[in-house]
């Protein structure tokens, strides 16, 4: 069978997550994905922080940001970072600089033979580079160009900088979250927004190429990000809606106030500040499923309390049920429970630190862990795809893009440019494998 | 005209990932008919309720997450209420169900049915862990998903447990998520004529996703380095969250661009100590902690609103942290048109987020609020042309008994 996407090219402008995880998808899909990219300018937060940094940098940053091959910058360090990585496989990389009006013309070109531009820089930067809707439809009238402003492209935030964790702030999704007990500066980092907006950008993208069909026409797509996340906290936003209230942080516990929910230790081989210590998740969402949990732990005397039949009783007594809760698991393994808890029907798992989850036998027996090659970065170990499509399977064909390694396909089979012109381009420093030594 | 207006679909999903996935298509224009059971959909018992009252046509969650679709009650265990289901779908395009693995099966109703009934027609199927494997018939929420596929693990204080996101966005993230694979699968019928079953597993869709866990998973590969949890506050210069006069602002991964910062701080003094610009020392802790004692003093006498409009003026990346309250008075969404209104039976006028995106054409729009449970039994069953005497039987197998 034809892969749904088939057929379909898209030029990805993005940077950092919610662009590029927007044509991930796609590219799963089929699509053909290309990126762009420019020798002389690095986009923050893309393929790294730096294009090269130095140890001092890596060894503070977050593992996710600083975990290189070895823990060293290595060679080529923008082709691998951990969070670049997880978001480029099955697209294509090829270099230009469209500072210059022959690599604009070059992306001209590119545009003529693409359906769909999709970009999320920072609001003014396309312009800046010439990039307009206008100026696409001039090149393509059928193409679809997505935009993902962080705020929409009108209002007095149009031109606020922000990734999700700075966006999801504003939708309120940070007063709402972390520990009860705490100030706000105690959470971490988060970029859910970057999620929602990634698959939204996906699933509009794909509406809209249906619709063209029929017209004919390709548009303009704008995905107001901070607009875009509010449906994740819609029991907050509802709630003021419809009654007024503001509602703040719980904690782990359950937006809809069945308990118990929460986080319980588990036996650990070590403590937190070796990454060694262990939880489960426990949520009982009836008062059946509370009955079996005490059945589980034996029908402990302070858990046969009638206080605690009714989930108004446990809630009363949240703590004491928590201080006890806590008392059994501590007890036990983390699988152990999760296996137990689940046959008697009560939901719960451990919450695994990453180095365990490729291990996890549900995500192995359904062939998820995929490995793929990144140069530099040997044979390793990747989450698999979102969804499991019985009839068009996604593959990964091709491994997380290095930088430029698609230079001569996408030159040559692509725009079929003649020789002596890519020999020009080539000398013009547009065509590369590296970034240029004036850039840190 | 709107995108997805030739588009049916018949909806079998219910509490809040499926139902997110066929909003977003009902929103573009699907006709989704939402099957419910005669007790409804489990989100209509869920708050928040209007005035804290609990009935079913007074959640606000239902409300949000089933707009522009058409309900039917239908009691699957009948033998008219699969007759009816089947029905529908051999006029489908999409069958999206979020059974528990193995339900749609013993109603008669798996994937093999639906396919001989409608060969284009596609299947997407959402459970916790997928159709198969050891875990199929655990139970997740979303708590337990999170921290299982989700980077849960290091989101929090290192001596206290691992916290969660707010709400249920998690559910939310795999709902969006699902609604891309299924315009996967519609292009896929278009492509080959023929549908196909989709599998998807809230545990994949969100280990799989954008969550910092798939980089965290690579970066222990890569270096052996693990994610310790810890908050991020003053990590950086800025970094993190920061009380201010009235609340808190967030500065994550703003000290990237130090000229922006000064350029925010109107270039005061003590941020031209060269120290502070020295490309190591800058990753000095105690160096970060000198700077950070001056910049709390800078936070604490602005307001959140006045931090972040001198953040915009400079270009530096912030975020107040709003409450529903400064979300639901701020002029820039208002003056945006991204609140939408409507009126509904129980709730009386209603206002809620409106388009999550804007399309030049063919876009989002507002065609009906949140339906009753079965509204539209009657009108679709009519539509599909269904013999009178079946719509009767389907329709008294629908009344709950008193």
């Amino acid at each position: 069978m034809k892969k749904p996407l088939e057929g379909v090219r898209i030029i990805d402008l993005c940077v950092v997550w919610a662009g590029p995880f927007a044509t991930m998808q796609m590219a799963d899909l089929g699509a053909e994905v290309i990126k762009p990219e420019n020798p002389f300018v690095f986009q923050p937060m893309t393929r790294g922080r730096v294009a090269r940094p130095s140890q001092a940098m890596l060894d503070a940053g977050n593992s996710w940001a600083g975990g290189m091959p070895g823990g060293v910058p290595g060679e080529k360090p923008w082709n691998y970072n951990p969070t670049f990585v997880s978001l480029y496989r099955n697209k294509r990389s090829f270099t230009v600089d469209i500072r210059r009006p022959e690599g604009m013309e070059v992306l001209r070109k590119l545009v003529a033979v693409s359906d769909v531009v999709y970009e999320n820089n920072a609001t003014g930067t396309m312009e800046s580079l010439g990039i307009t809707y206008d100026w696409l439809r001039e090149a393509n009238p059928r193409i679809i160009f997505v935009r993902v402003p962080a705020y929409g492209s009108t209002g007095p935030y149009y031109n606020a900088r922000a990734l999700g964790v700075h966006l999801e702030a504003v939708m309120g999704h940070s007063l709402l979250r972390g520990y009860d007990d705490t100030d706000p500066s105690t959470n971490t980092a988060i970029y859910s927004g970057d999620y929602l907006a990634g698959a939204q950008g996906a699933f509009a993208v794909m509406s809209a190429l249906w619709l063209r069909e029929r017209t004919g026409r390709g548009q303009l797509i704008e995905i107001g990000q901070a607009e875009n996340a509010a449906a994740m906290f819609t029991q907050a936003v509802m709630d003021y809606s419809l009654n007024g209230r503001i509602q703040e942080a719980i904690g782990n516990r359950d937006v809809h106030g069945r308990f118990p929910c929460g986080v319980y230790p588990a036996l650990s081989p070590g403590t937190a500040a070796t990454m060694e210590d262990r939880w489960v998740t426990i949520h009982v969402e009836t008062d059946a499923q509370w009955h079996a949990l005490v059945r589980v732990m034996g029908s402990p005397e302070w858990a046969t309390d009638a206080r605690f039949d009714t989930n108004e009783g446990r809630q009363a007594h949240a703590r004491e049920i928590d201080r006890n809760l806590a008392a059994y698991t501590v007890e036990h393994d983390d699988y152990e429970l999760m296996h137990r808890l689940q046959a008697a029907g009560i939901a719960c798992a451990p919450i695994l630190e990453a180095s365990r989850i490729f291990d996890d036998p549900q995500l192995r027996e359904r062939g998820f862990p995929r490995v793929q090659t990144v140069e530099g970065a040997g044979p390793r170990t990747y989450a698999g795809p979102m969804w499991n499509m019985t009839g068009t399977p996604v593959e990964f064909r091709q491994p997380p893009v290095t930088f430029g390694e698609h230079n001569d396909y996408v030159y040559r089979e692509v725009l079929g440019l003649p020789e002596d012109e890519i020999e020009a381009l080539r000398a013009g420093g547009h065509i590369a494998t590296e970034y240029d030594a004036s850039v840190p | 005209m709107q995108a997805l207006d030739n588009v049916t679909v018949l909806d079998l999903t219910h509490h809040i990932a499926g139902p997110y996935t066929t909003k977003l298509l009902a929103d573009f224009g699907a006709n989704v008919i939402k099957i419910e059971r005669p007790e409804g959909d489990i989100a209509r018992r869920l708050g928040p309720f209007k005035d804290d009252v609990p009935h079913i046509e007074r959640s606000g969650l239902f409300f949000f997450l089933n707009l522009n679709k058409r309900s039917v009650v239908i009691d699957l265990g009948t033998p008219e209420g699969r007759d009816a289901v089947l029905a529908l779908a051999a006029k489908a395009d999409l069958v999206i169900e979020s059974f528990r693995p193995g339900t749609m099966e013993r109603l008669g109703l798996g994937w093999e049915t639906i396919h001989a009934a409608n060969p284009r027609a596609s299947m997407v199927s959402i459970s916790n862990y997928g159709a198969t494997g050891p875990y199929r018939d655990y139970r997740t929420t979303e708590l337990v998903l999170y921290g299982f596929a989700g980077e849960m693990y290091s989101m929090g204080l290192t001596d206290r447990e691992p916290t969660k996101m707010a709400g249920t966005a998690a559910l939310f993230e795999s709902g969006a998520s699902a609604a891309a694979a299924t315009m996967g699968a519609l292009w896929g019928s278009k492509q080959n004529g023929e549908g196909q079953w989709v599998d998807i597993a809230l545990t994949e869709t969100h280990f799989g996703g954008v969550d910092r866990r798939h980089a965290t998973s690579i970066a222990y590969q890569f270096s052996g380095r693990k994610a310790l949890r810890t908050a991020d506050a003053a990590n950086a210069m800025p970094g993190g969250i920061y009380p201010c006069a009235d609340g808190y602002v967030d500065f994550t991964a703003a000290a990237l661009y130090a000229e922006r910062i000064d350029d925010m701080l109107r270039s005061p003094d003590w941020n031209q100590d060269p120290k502070f610009r020295d490309p190591i020392k800058r990753f000095d802790p105690a160096i970060v902690e000198e700077w950070n004692s001056h910049f709390l003093l800078w936070c604490l006498e602005r307001t959140k609103r006045e931090i972040w409009a001198e953040a915009r003026r400079a270009k530096v990346m912030c975020g107040p942290l709003f409450s529903m309250k400064d979300l639901f008075e701020d002029d820039h969404f208002r003056g945006r048109g991204f609140w939408a209104k409507t009126t509904h039976a129980e709730l009386g006028e209603v206002e809620f987020p409106g388009r999550p995106l804007i399309f030049g054409e063919g876009g989002w729009a507002l065609r009906r609020p949140a339906p009753l449970l079965g509204e539209h039994t009657r009108e679709v069953l009519e539509e599909a042309g269904l013999d009178p005497s079946l719509i009767e039987r389907v329709e008294a197998h629908g009344r709950v008994p008193a």
